[in-house]
């Protein structure tokens, strides 16, 4: 039984004045334990919505998603979200140590209890020595560690990132890329991955659903199949990696193209 | 959003209603907290035999006189004071030291100056506003940008047209915000000193219901409060949009941004 | 300096003309009233009283805003409620409330201490209020997406997130606070400084009423300070980023 299923989700929101913009057309897909499934598609088509909706924040119009067999009707306990906007989603009087022990504390652990695991997990994102710090301090990419750590520390079965690396310049992204591969094959976390960037799609994941237009259908499903672990250099110089990203980018194209 | 502002009047209504319904059945002791309707009625009769307007004109005129002086003396003060280092070090200590001193605690030292004449109320409200005014005009006019400044220089202008036409309006924001900020503080203190030494205007006249046990009238007095804050409120945000459009605009685009 | 001159000026003028000398004694003597009034105990019984309800009003005050505030910010149902309510009774100068609450409460403490508490919810309520509504959306979806209830996002997420604001309001509440319960003390008390320094005003006791105005100030002073030190001591993860902004 896969462990998520977005049965026939479909989101319309209703503007000031009577106008409707259907965000999501209808989507369904599954999840299997363990897999890295990312979502691509052009922008404005409802990625966050879709993400939104399976962390239970959002309300479909229609349809549902089901998490171990349940119907999800608000945030479920084995997931979390990390959001793109990571300045607005840290907690500024909480230090690192203080916003990882968050997860912790969400997840039930008494206060003192636990220190070890989050500053273990602190030292997995490569923040170790930035425990006392405060998020202002950090650069761009570190906070998103600090983010991640914190989700992590919560001990989810599914992790879902929304653009997460959106906001940070090239070469953090790769690093970041890397960090989460490393998390990933330690935790063996379902993730669930949207981004606008197609190789960073494809450098990560076990599948790509890609996005149509809005309203958002899936209009194609890719396995990913290259060798783990991956690396930064050999996994992107394949062929195949090239030829991948190339039928994405076409695919994309001409549903925007449609539009 | 309407619908939600509809919801607040009909809550807010429905209160009074309640109070209506609560005191008209005697289950408040009516001598503490009449009907609404009587405390209409009063206040209605009040209005129309201009005693209430006779009172708020007694409070209004002194509120004024303060709140002009005020205006008039301290933001060329504070102008002067964020232009030069040397009037700003002159100025400082005083100010540091009377900052602190809460304002209706200056009522009594007015009355041994005034008794219970309008130059003591006057001189109150002065001493009130004198702090926001004076440092919001200062914080405007040391936060007047630099390059505006070179640029008026570089044109030649003399030192009073500097002031009069670049720092003035430049500074005018901050400027409003203490004028702003002080419209309240002087009617406060208006009633509280008309409370304390006074033989006529609102607040003594509400004060001098409640000594009399006329408390319906002394309701009354309140809602003339009331309506007055607002009214003075309204007032001034219809003269600021008058007379500085070009900021209302501004402020538009700084929000937006 | 000039305050220096002014106060040589003060003394000297004072002491020169006799006429002065009952609106404006000399400098010199209004201290050694402070001093005298001081060591008799007399000025600091009055001082207690006043600092007691000060600190009953305003403490009480604080406590019900804050929760009224968040409860207020957070529930759009509540807030849509009483939005009129508090539009309407916000302009009306707190200090009206006296001659109520003399008429409820009588003169004394209970009375003093309720209207220095109406006065003092106001801007804490307003604040906290506005703090409240104003959260980043992001930030309540984050405590949400770690499937906290409700009544831990408010205690762990917004809280903390208002603090500013909530800081802001308690720092003006303070001054309101003792204006007020000054106020009281003068217009229907019988002990305390405000009505104090009223009192000796009308037995023509000019240097023991400027006393009691330094002393109240200083109290003014005191408590500011005070208030400023706890203020960076709780808000440290503030002061960094503070001054960073100020770069």
């Amino acid at each position: 039984m896969p462990l998520l299923e977005v049965q026939n989700l479909s989101k319309t929101y209703r503007q000031m004045g009577g106008d409707t913009t259907v965000a999501i057309g209808e989507i369904s897909c599954k999840i299997e334990p363990g897999e890295f499934v990312s979502f691509v598609g052009p922008s404005g088509c409802g990625k966050t919505t879709l993400l939104m909706s399976i962390a239970g924040l959002i309300a479909p119009s229609a349809g549902q998603v089901i998490i171990h067999g349940k119907e999800v009707s608000g945030p479920p306990p084995n997931l979390v979200l990390v959001f793109q906007d990571f300045n607005k989603s840290l907690f500024a009087w909480r230090s690192v140590l203080g916003n990882v022990r968050f997860g912790l504390e969400a997840r039930g652990h008494r206060w003192r209890q636990g220190e070890d695991k989050a500053r273990s997990l602190i030292d997995l994102v490569g923040l170790k020595g930035f425990e006392d710090h405060y998020p202002w301090e950090l650069s761009g990419g570190m906070q998103q560690r600090v983010a991640i750590a914190r989700a992590l520390a919560y001990e989810p079965e599914v992790l879902l990132m929304d653009e997460p690396f959106g906001s940070l310049d090239a070469l953090t992204r790769l690093e970041l890329e890397d960090t989460v591969l490393q998390l990933w094959e330690e935790l063996r976390t379902t993730i669930l991955f949207i981004t606008h960037d197609i190789e960073e799609a494809v450098y990560l994941s076990d599948r790509i659903l890609l996005l149509s237009q809005r309203p958002s259908r899936i209009i194609e499903e890719l396995p990913i199949d290259f060798a783990r672990p991956r690396n930064q250099v050999i996994t992107r110089s394949q062929p195949r990696f090239m030829e991948i990203r190339n039928c994405i980018y076409q695919r994309i194209r001409n549903e925007s193209a449609l539009s | 959003m309407r619908a939600s502002k509809l919801n607040g009047l009909l809550f807010f209504l429905g209160l009074l209603i309640v109070w209506e319904l609560v005191a008209q059945a005697r289950l408040i002791n009516p001598l503490v907290v009449p009907p609404l309707s009587r405390i209409l009625g009063v206040f209605s009769d009040l209005v129309w035999s201009g005693q209430i307007p006779l009172q708020v004109a007694s409070s209004m005129k002194r509120a004024a006189a303060g709140y002009i002086m005020a205006a008039v003396v301290f933001i060329p003060l504070g102008i002067l004071m964020g232009l030069s280092q040397s009037v700003y070090r002159l100025f400082e200590v005083i100010v540091e030291m009377l900052r602190p001193v809460p304002p209706p605690v200056m009522i009594p030292v007015a009355m041994l100056f005034f008794g219970l004449e309008d130059e003591m109320k006057i001189f109150v409200i002065f001493f009130s506003c004198a702090w926001p005014i004076l440092l919001n005009t200062l914080d405007g006019t040391r936060n007047v940008d630099r390059v505006l400044l070179n640029t008026a220089r570089t044109f030649g202008l003399s030192r009073w047209k500097i002031i009069w036409n670049i720092i003035l309006p430049a500074a005018s924001p901050q400027i409003v915000t203490g004028l702003k900020v002080s419209l309240p503080i002087t009617l406060i203190l208006v009633v509280i000193s008309e409370m304390v030494g006074s033989t006529d205007g609102i607040g003594y006249f509400i004060l001098d219901s409640q000594r009399r046990f006329r408390v319906a009238q002394m309701y009354a007095g309140m809602l003339t409060l009331a309506i007055l804050g607002y009214a003075l409120n309204q007032f001034f945000n219809v003269l600021y949009r008058l007379l500085m459009p070009w900021h209302v605009g501004l402020m538009r685009m700084k929000d937006a941004a | 300096m000039l305050f220096a001159l002014l106060l040589l000026m003060w003394e000297f003028g004072s002491r020169l003309s006799p006429a002065l000398q009952s609106y404006l004694p000399p400098v010199s003597r209004i201290f050694r009233s402070l001093a005298e009034l001081v060591i008799s105990g007399q000025l600091v019984s009055h001082l207690m009283i006043t600092l007691s309800r000060f600190l009953q009003g305003y403490l009480l005050a604080a406590s019900i805003a804050v929760i009224l505030g968040i409860v207020l910010g957070y529930f759009r149902l509540a807030h849509s409620l009483f939005e009129a309510v508090i539009e309407f009774l916000r302009p009306m100068p707190s200090v009206a409330i006296i001659p109520v609450a003399v008429l409820l409460l009588g003169i004394g403490d209970a009375m003093i201490v309720a209207v220095t508490v109406y006065a003092s919810v106001w801007p804490v309520l307003i604040n906290t209020m506005d703090g409240v509504r104003h959260l980043e959306r992001t930030l309540i979806d984050t405590g949400r997406t770690f499937a906290l209830n409700r009544r831990k996002i408010l205690w762990l997420v917004v809280l903390p997130a208002a603090a500013p604001y909530i800081v802001t309001g308690l720092r003006i509440s303070l001054s309101i606070a003792l204006i007020l319960v000054t106020t009281a003390e003068m217009i229907a008390g019988s002990r305390g400084l405000g009505f104090f320094i009223l009192d000796q005003e009308r037995s023509m006791n000019s240097s023991n009423m400027y006393a009691g105005v330094i002393l109240v100030s200083a109290l003014g002073y005191v408590l500011n300070r005070l208030f400023v030190l706890g203020e960076g001591w709780a808000m440290q993860w503030r002061r960094g980023m503070l001054a960073q902004e100020s770069v």
